[in-house]
């Protein structure tokens, strides 16, 4: 597992500089990068009891979706991603990745973590890297940040980094539907309450108390007169521990989803 | 002439977060954080100052709109008001439309100055009279009291809006009038709430995929088929009700090329349009972005015909504005009553008036110590580098916690209402 901090990687891309434009260039890519952290940072800022902000909070998501455009297309993302071994998402613009940052995989003893966080138009699951030993995380854990809005914040210590190997889910088989579980983060970091997974493992009474429940119900954008919603973020999340009960994905593909779903927001949280 | 002084009136209230003059200019309301709505009412002219305008004066004050927890997203609905729209005068009362991010109200002000008295079965407090004891009869009359202004709510226009809602804006046929949200907008029939149309929808199938929120919205204010809206991503659509019955798609699109020098991770933030408003002549809209003002002609789509810089210095300290957040400021702008000057504000308690025929623009500051009653207001300057001279101020020392986000202007007269965090000042032009 190549540590995408080493210095091996970075000598390397300095060596294929010119010499006279390394000083700028350098600053420049730091600038960006410290943006990109800003923005990274502002978009998990909480308002607790408030609903955020949503052009903000768009304004800032596009601000990030630029730099990671940015970032692939003059190669420094390319580079990242070579330096993970798995096949880089160069070709794929809008397939973004956010790196983790490095007290985090010191953390967890290193190990290189892609994850596709937003802008998932044409978002191509193996992209995504993920661990068989997620399948096991639990789903409690990872609930409040995964059902939180952007602009929610989470107790960080409760997000634990799981280890994850280098490798493609392309490789491991169709585990993951497409798309679906990475797009449905971004739909509610803005703020959708569709139910999409159910919960791993889930208390098998609790589930058959939901499961005449229609899901569907719980879209927002479908009550005018709203007696209903998915809890963005609350003491109780009753609907966390609610088995899906629409749709014919399975339990362990599910499982595979909400895993991805946990790296990702682990990701945004950063370290 | 652009410039405004001579008599300034002030009120202190909660975080002021609209500003309205009604259609006469008789009454100035404004809307702020704790839910609240203070009515300033004009004096009518004294005749020892023939030359001075009325001032302004607390008229009627109410509690619009009350703080809401929504239980079942454990999320909080906040009352401030986000805007305020008067309806043209029909009667005797006044009626205005305020809104908070979820729910539109109609209120009714309206005065009392008279009281029946002399009835033959009651005492003028409301006591029974004992009926023997009545051995003639006589009939009550209205007697004058002292003014009692009356605000009763007459329609509340809820769960219409999943998403906060920025406008309101009540159309020329003075019956509909439309709600604007981050993602949709919906028609109301301003006699009925359980029931609106919606006319505009943005929201992407995937949430995911959103990368443009509706910022503001307002109707034509002559054709009543007609309005706008504004985007995050700095364009503006002209939509045309008899169309079709969802305007997704509009008749006009109005964008400017950027500006290849000027781009930077920046560019699409302050680019945002956070006010739109059309002309009192229904010719030409203003819309206010980050850094400028435009006017655009109706008829031209591809390019503004008048762009004026509010605070063009502020464009090299982008990044430590996107840092504290000030980028993401909402400023709005207002046109004068002929359409000749526009106004907006900026930060330090300063706003600036662009008057469109004399090409003449003039800062001005809203503050206690520079704006003593019945003085003139000094012109202001901001010093972009170099030697700062008297007077000026340099870019490093604005204070970006004082912005004036929210300016009105009289219909008719030379009088300009400004709202700083907590204060509203109220200029009036020397005749």
């Amino acid at each position: 597992m190549a540590n995408m901090y080493s210095k091996g990687t970075k000598r390397k891309f300095f060596d294929s500089v010119d010499a006279a434009m390394d000083n700028k260039a350098v600053l420049y890519s730091r600038q960006r990068q410290s943006l990109l952290d800003m923005s990274l940072i502002k978009l998990q800022l909480c308002h607790m009891l408030v609903e955020p902000n949503m052009c903000r909070s768009v304004l800032i998501a596009n601000t990030v979706r630029h730099i990671q455009e940015e970032m692939t297309h003059d190669g420094s993302w390319q580079l990242v991603t070579e330096a993970f071994g798995g096949s880089g998402p160069s070709d794929h613009l809008v397939a973004t990745e956010v790196l983790c940052r490095s007290s985090a995989l010191e953390q967890q003893g290193g190990g290189p973590k892609l994850y596709s966080v937003m802008g998932y138009d044409g978002c191509r699951e193996e992209e995504v890297v993920t661990d068989e030993a997620l399948c096991s995380v639990t789903f409690s854990d990872g609930a409040p940040a995964l059902l939180g809005t952007i602009d929610h914040c989470w107790d960080r210590a409760e997000l634990r980094m799981v280890a994850v190997e280098d490798r493609v889910i392309k490789d491991s088989g169709s585990e993951v539907e497409s798309g679906e579980g990475a797009k449905t983060v971004m739909g509610q970091v803005f703020g959708t309450f569709e139910i999409k997974n159910g919960a791993p493992g889930s208390d098998p009474a609790l589930e058959e108390l939901f499961s005449a429940v229609d899901a569907s119900y719980y879209d927002l954008d479908t009550m005018l007169t709203s007696i209903q919603s998915t809890p963005k973020m609350g003491p109780y999340n009753l609907l966390d521990s609610m088995a899906s009960s629409h749709g014919p994905t399975s339990n362990s593909s599910c499982r595979t989803d909400l895993s991805e779903l946990d790296h990702i927001m682990e990701i945004i949280v950063g370290s | 002439s652009c410039c405004v002084g001579d008599s300034t009136t002030l009120h202190s209230a909660d975080i002021i977060s609209t500003v309205e003059f009604n259609h006469s200019g008789e009454l100035l309301a404004t809307g702020d954080k704790g839910g609240r709505v203070v009515i300033f009412q004009q004096e009518l002219e004294s005749k020892n100052q023939p030359q001075c305008r009325g001032e302004y004066n607390v008229y009627s004050t109410f509690q619009s709109h009350e703080p809401e927890f929504d239980y079942l997203k454990s999320l909080e609905i906040e009352e401030k008001i986000n805007k305020i729209r008067w309806l043209p005068q029909k009667n005797a009362a006044q009626f205005l439309l305020s809104t908070n991010d979820k729910t539109i109200k109609l209120w009714k002000i309206s005065e009392r100055d008279k009281r029946p008295e002399g009835y033959n079965l009651k005492e003028e407090d409301g006591r029974y009279r004992d009926p023997t004891t009545v051995t003639t009869l006589r009939v009550p009359v209205f007697q004058p009291m002292d003014l009692m202004v009356e605000a009763s709510p007459r329609r509340v226009f809820a769960n219409a809006h999943t998403y906060h809602i920025n406008s309101i804006s009540v159309n020329s046929d003075c019956e509909t009038y439309l709600s604007a949200d981050d993602l949709r907008i919906n028609l109301w029939n301003l006699e009925i709430t359980d029931r609106s149309f919606n006319i505009v929808d943005i929201k992407p199938v995937n949430m995911e995929e959103l990368t443009e929120v509706i910022t503001a919205a307002e109707f034509h204010p002559n054709q009543c088929n007609t309005f706008v809206y504004s985007s995050s991503k700095g364009t503006i659509r002209l939509c045309d009700m008899r169309a079709s019955a969802l305007c997704d798609q509009h008749s006009k699109l109005f964008e400017e090329p950027e500006d290849p020098s000027n781009r930077s991770f920046f560019s699409e933030i302050i680019s945002s349009i956070s006010d739109v408003k059309f002309s009192h002549s229904g010719r030409y809209m203003m819309t206010r972005d980050y850094l400028s003002v435009k006017i655009w002609d109706l008829n031209m789509e591809s390019r503004p015909v008048e762009t004026y810089q509010v605070h063009e210095y502020l464009r090299s300290k982008l990044c430590s504005l996107y840092e504290n957040d000030c980028i993401f400021d909402k400023f709005e702008c207002c046109w004068n009553g002929n359409d000749s000057v526009v106004m907006t504000g900026s930060y330090n308690n300063f706003f600036r008036m662009f008057d469109r025929g004399y090409r003449q623009d003039v800062t001005l500051e809203a503050s206690r110590e520079s704006s003593k009653p019945r003085s003139v207001l000094k012109p202001r300057k901001v010093c972009t580098g170099g030697k700062r001279k008297k007077d000026e101020i340099s870019v490093d020392s604005l204070d970006f916690n004082k912005k004036i986000l929210h300016t009105a202007w009289h219909p008719q007269d030379n009088i300009i209402a400004v709202a700083t965090t907590n204060n509203l000042y109220i200029f009036q032009d020397k005749l």
